[in-house]
């Protein structure tokens, strides 16, 4: 009874030693797989196009800023917040490994800068064909 | 008899030059205020500008600003409920306001209680401290905004905006 109660007592420690790791376990390619499954269920879904996401990334939509605004032309490069001046790291993960990396992060920035950019949030397509492109980008 | 007072006179003469020493020292010291301290709530606030010092703003003015971060000066900034509550906390407790923050109540001379300013470039305190900028500094390029505090105060980020 004792050892019973005790095995399972270390399989508890190891459960929420597995929950406690950070959130930033994932790779691109993971988060890509997780809009792409987002993706699949909505209507008139396409293969993710870097194409697409290009243009999409580089062109003016609702508002005044397109995301190249901040990020430049060039995801590879640091990039220059639009108003504040702040200088932001590079957004391309061949240029910046911590990029794409955590679904919180991924999330949070989506949400906010779909907002200032199309002042709607983007579609699982549109987050899949920006995240296609900026991985075509090389260092 | 003049040969005992020297020695006391020339104790008074260190102490005074002692005292205005000091007293200059403690008057840069006006100037100080103290960086954001938690890590999450550096890195959600220091992500887009500069990390601004809680001391700069009364708790009321943090409370309104995060309860309104998906139109925070015209750029969505929301974070998550968890994040949000963690950050208003922190604010909020090293307010200007709050306690004993004799510095930052300087910034608060001639602003309203309760009137929740949100610019802290629009303070009574700030704008008469900068009175003597001109114009074209504020419009240099590596300026560009009356925000960009580093620009011109490089410990800004340490919490020193002495020069």
């Amino acid at each position: 009874m004792f050892h019973l109660f005790r095995a399972s007592g270390l399989a508890l420690v190891a459960v929420a030693g597995l929950a406690a790791q950070p959130a930033f376990a994932e790779t691109p390619g993971e988060i890509q797989a997780s809009i792409q499954q987002e993706a699949a269920g909505t209507p008139g879904f396409q293969e993710f196009s870097a194409a697409r996401g290009e243009s999409l990334f580089k062109s003016k939509h609702a508002n005044d800023w397109s995301c190249a605004s901040c990020h430049t032309d060039n995801p590879a490069a640091p990039g220059k917040h639009a108003k504040t001046g702040k200088v932001i790291d590079p957004l391309a993960p061949s240029a910046n490994a911590g990029r794409f990396t955590s679904p919180k992060k991924v999330a949070k920035w989506f949400k906010r800068n779909c907002n200032d950019v199309l002042d709607r949030v983007c579609t699982p397509q549109e987050k899949g064909d920006v995240l296609a492109y900026l991985l075509t980008v090389k260092k | 008899m003049n040969l005992t007072y020297r020695p006391l006179a020339l104790g008074f003469i260190a102490l005074f030059f002692f005292v205005v020493v000091m007293g200059r020292v403690q008057a840069g010291g006006n100037h100080f205020y103290a960086p954001i301290a938690d890590p999450v709530v550096k890195e959600e606030c220091g992500s887009c500008h500069l990390a601004f010092a809680p001391s700069m703003l009364p708790a009321s003015s943090w409370q309104r600003m995060m309860g309104n971060l998906k139109n925070h000066f015209g750029d969505d900034a929301s974070v998550d409920a968890d994040t949000t509550a963690r950050i208003t906390r922190y604010l909020v407790a090293n307010a200007a306001d709050a306690g004993d923050r004799r510095y930052g109540g300087k910034l608060l001379k001639g602003v309203a209680l309760g009137s929740a300013p949100q610019r802290i470039t629009e303070l009574p305190k700030w704008v008469s401290e900068h009175r003597k900028v001109p114009d074209w500094e504020w419009r240099h390029k590596e300026v560009r905004t009356k925000a960009n505090c580093v620009a011109c105060h490089t410990g800004a980020e340490q919490g020193y905006y002495d020069e």
